[in-house]
């Protein structure tokens, strides 16, 4: 039996260190690349990185795609790595909104300026709900009974400054609620967020609408509204920009490439993203996953996410966070 | 008795030879990577992860749960023969599990571990099969109140790992407790203990933890006195590889206890497999006092019977609780709930409906998966106790390379090697100086549990605390926790009057 244990762990080992070796050997982009995932083993980013893994490979346009896992301080630790690996092309890392919060939050000494961002790819929406024998049925409600006593309303969401926690801050913000008065449970996933509200422990919960859809199908949540800029196709929910409020602070992910490449590596690494979200393997991941496809490259992503991380600060720091 | 039709159905389903292979391999597979110090069964699920682009869910699935079982049938091994636990459901075993294979009782002691884990999965999966959709009522019917009212009496239940030297052992309890709160506090945000140190923003992590303090510092602990007392330690397994039909009557209280206790954890989010454990070895420790002839200190199988099947137990009613309510309580569990999300199915309350054929087939692979599992187990006890026959500088170097192995797999970050070494230091100190381990761990898991719940409860109260003592689990826990306290106080005094006359 011992051989198995011995099997098992030589080749787990082989598995990290090889990824780390093909990120830093070879030249050829296309033959080998490494995409960091700047979060643990089943998390968000997590599944991000490995769909990309599948399409990069499933289509043929990478050989061979590697993810490694570096956790940690919302993607900070994972961003700091990667600041270092000056003109390692081979290797890419996964970002997103959660990772601008993690640089305002922690005080990150590097943002995202310190790599090069290839592209922002999809998005996904967030949904807010209530227990099904709450007393709202419309944000209308909600909102009146929560600016009659803004601390006794009840959120419940992510980690705090996580995208959910945000998305409350500018609802309140909009409705001239001071943000720091906002009562707010943070949970680790939109699992324990739902729990908390079937418990009768919190109020209305801020999470992924594709962590509750199947939740509000059942008839165990309402669904009060959504975050996304337009109606969800053949979803029944209105969204909060029609009823409106301003809240436009979306999920987005993308990836970053390292800095001090050459131009000629940069454009090849585009080229290889462009092609992997025009290959029928990245649109099938993102019908399966219900991420929505949101592209942008070059000085408009750059633009966007200068934008991004100004509110984000300004929002956590509302949030005396 | 339509969820019986409904399981033969899904036992037609995984009775295909290929399935078999895949419980089988899944089974190896977790057993080995259970065994390893460090590497828990959610890091082998995680790996296997993108096979499930190329297998079908069915298959897939079958081997996730043989992997998932395995891993937890296996961390109790080298947590019997070696005292260093693979996760942290098997740090409970090791307080028995270890002086019953030192006392020259290996092949015995893995077998009422493997026997309890078959007995708690068994029961939990029976369950799970029959009350799936009340699950979700049940758990309904837990907040944070009913968290801190489950932490406090799991505290006073494991404070007897504590009793026997109170200064020390509550020394380590709040060492504890003080490893439990670094990092980023999840509420205000604000940071403790991390002294600006990024790596330290998320905390230390429980298996960096346990297997620095358990794994690392026994090798220490060794290593330091490997030329002073060779001979005291040799621990020749001896007698029958199975067993006695004594033993097992021993066994079979404990085994049940253990399940009952460790049911009910599986549904709530309440830390995993690692609480359930600690109070089941709290309660068979304590009953054992009121017997003749006390036997937890020497080797008690009961106290390795009972955190094996309260251990289990809770693993299959989690699954469960995944299936069921698409609420993850481990992180194996939250791995699953992505594997799932890869094959475009949303686990909860309307996965029983969509695809039935995919659930029912889990499910009864799982009781497949338990059975293959105590056929690779019992047998094999008696070969992993020839472990012991190693010669002791290359079985415990090989042992410091596993720990190494396993903690830079999950993070890979040398800064978490460098803490497993400092904390393995640590765990060496305590050791030399008699400073019970136990504590330290049991105040890293139930801490944040007690912390987040109290902070939990009183946020959503607006302040109040009568919230405690609102519903009726809360206060039945604090009953139950007065009484038990009540006759523990009332056995010392009566104990100290008998010792004047």
């Amino acid at each position: 039996m011992a051989v198995y244990a011995v099997v098992a762990a030589v080749s787990i080992t082989a598995a990290t260190v090889f990824s780390f070796q093909s990120a830093s050997a070879g030249n050829d982009l296309r033959a080998a690349l490494t995409v960091i995932a700047p979060a643990g083993v089943g998390g968000g980013w997590d599944s991000f990185a490995r769909e990309q893994q599948q399409a990069m490979r499933g289509a043929g346009i990478v050989n061979n795609v590697q993810v490694v896992n570096i956790p940690g301080a919302g993607g900070t630790i994972g961003l700091s790595t990667f600041s270092t690996m000056h003109g390692q092309a081979n290797t890419i890392m996964a970002t997103g909104a959660v990772m601008l919060g993690g640089i305002a939050l922690n005080d990150s000494p590097v943002d995202l300026s310190d790599t090069r961002p290839i592209a922002r790819i999809a998005e996904d929406y967030n949904a807010l709900v209530v227990s099904a024998d709450a007393p709202y049925d419309s944000m209308e409600d909600l909102i009146a009974a929560w600016s009659e006593d803004p601390d006794g309303i009840v959120w419940t969401g992510g980690s705090a400054g996580s995208i959910d926690h945000l998305i409350i801050a500018q609802l309140a913000l909009d409705q001239d609620l001071p943000a720091s008065e906002i009562t707010f449970i943070p949970k680790s996933g939109g699992g324990e967020a739902i729990q908390t509200l079937l418990a009768g422990t919190t109020d209305v919960a801020v999470t992924g609408y594709n962590e509750v859809e199947d939740q509000i199908a059942a008839g165990r949540v309402k669904a009060l509204a959504v975050s996304s800029p337009e109606r969800l196709e053949g979803v029944d929910i209105p969204t909060l920009s029609e009823l409106g409020y301003a809240v436009d602070l979306v999920n987005w992910r993308g990836l970053l490439a390292p800095p001090g490449i050459t131009d000629e590596e940069f454009a090849e690494l585009e080229a290889i993203v462009a092609e992997t979200r025009e290959s029928a393997e990245w649109q099938e991941s993102l019908q399966r996953n219900r991420w929505e496809d949101s592209f942008l490259t070059g000085p408009e992503l750059l633009e966007f996410i200068d934008e991004d991380q100004a509110r984000t600060t300004a929002l956590i720091e509302e949030l005396g966070l | 008795m339509e969820a019986l039709g409904l399981l033969f159905e899904g036992f037609a389903h995984a009775f295909t030879p290929l399935n078999l292979l895949f419980v089988m391999i899944g089974c190896l597979l977790g057993t080995a990577v259970g065994v390893l110090p460090g590497l828990g069964s959610s890091m082998a699920v995680a790996l296997l992860l993108p096979m499930t682009f190329a297998l079908d869910p069915t298959a897939a699935f079958i081997m996730f749960a043989g992997v998932y079982f395995g891993g937890l049938f296996g961390d109790s091994t080298m947590a019997i023969l070696m005292n260093t636990p693979g996760q942290a459901s098997a740090i409970a075993s090791t307080f028995e599990g270890h002086k019953m294979a030192r006392a020259g009782r290996a092949p015995q002691a893995l077998a009422t571990a493997a026997i309890g884990a078959f007995i708690g999965g068994m029961v939990s999966c029976i369950l799970v099969v029959f009350l799936a959709p009340a699950l979700a009522d049940f758990s309904a019917n837990f907040g944070p109140a009913e968290f801190f009212a489950l932490a406090l009496f799991a505290f006073v239940a494991t404070s007897s790992v504590v009793a026997d030297s109170v200064l020390k052992g509550l020394a380590s309890l709040v060492l504890g407790l003080g490893i439990a709160t670094v990092g980023i506090d999840s509420v205000s945000g604000t940071e403790r203990f991390s002294f600006g140190v990024p790596q330290l923003f998320d905390g230390i992590s429980l298996v960096t933890v346990t297997v620095a303090v358990l794994a690392l510092g026994e090798v220490f602990h060794i290593a330091s006195r490997i030329r002073r007392d060779p001979a005291a330690r040799a621990m020749r397994p001896a007698g029958r590889p199975f067993l006695s039909r004594a033993e097992f009557r021993e066994a079979l209280p404990a085994w049940l206890r253990g399940t009952g206790i460790g049911l009910p954890f599986g549904v709530v989010p309440v830390g995993g497999a690692d609480v359930p454990t600690f109070i089941a070895y709290g309660t068979e420790r304590s009953l054992d006092r009121r017997r003749k002839d006390p036997q937890f200190g020497k080797g008690a199988i009961r106290g390795l019977a009972a955190p094996e099947a309260a251990g289990n137990a809770t693993t299959g009613t989690a699954m469960g609780a995944l299936l069921a309510l698409g609420l993850p309580v481990s992180a194996t569990a939250a791995i699953m709930l992505a594997a799932f999300q890869q094959y475009g199915l949303q686990p909860g309350p309307l996965l029983f409906e969509r695809a039935p054929e995919l659930v029912w087939g889990l499910l009864a692979s799982f009781f497949l998966a338990m059975i293959v599992l105590l056929i690779l187990n019992l047998p094999f006890a008696p070969l992993w106790a020839k472990l012991l026959l190693i010669p002791r500088p290359y079985l415990y170097g090989g042992i410091a390379v596993f720990c190494g192995l396993g903690v830079y797999a999950t993070s890979s970050s040398t800064f978490d090697l460098f803490m497993l070494l400092t904390i393995g230091l640590l765990g060496f100190v305590m050791r030399r100086y008699k400073v019970p381990l136990a504590p330290l761990l049991i105040g890293m898991v139930l801490g944040p549990l007690a912390e987040t719940s109290l902070r939990d409860a009183l946020l959503s109260s607006g302040g109040d605390y009568g919230v405690f003592v609102a519903g009726p689990i809360p206060v039945v826990i604090y009953v139950l926790l007065a009484i038990a306290l009540a006759i523990s106080i009332a056995g010392r005094i009566r104990a100290r009057a008998r010792q004047d006359v």
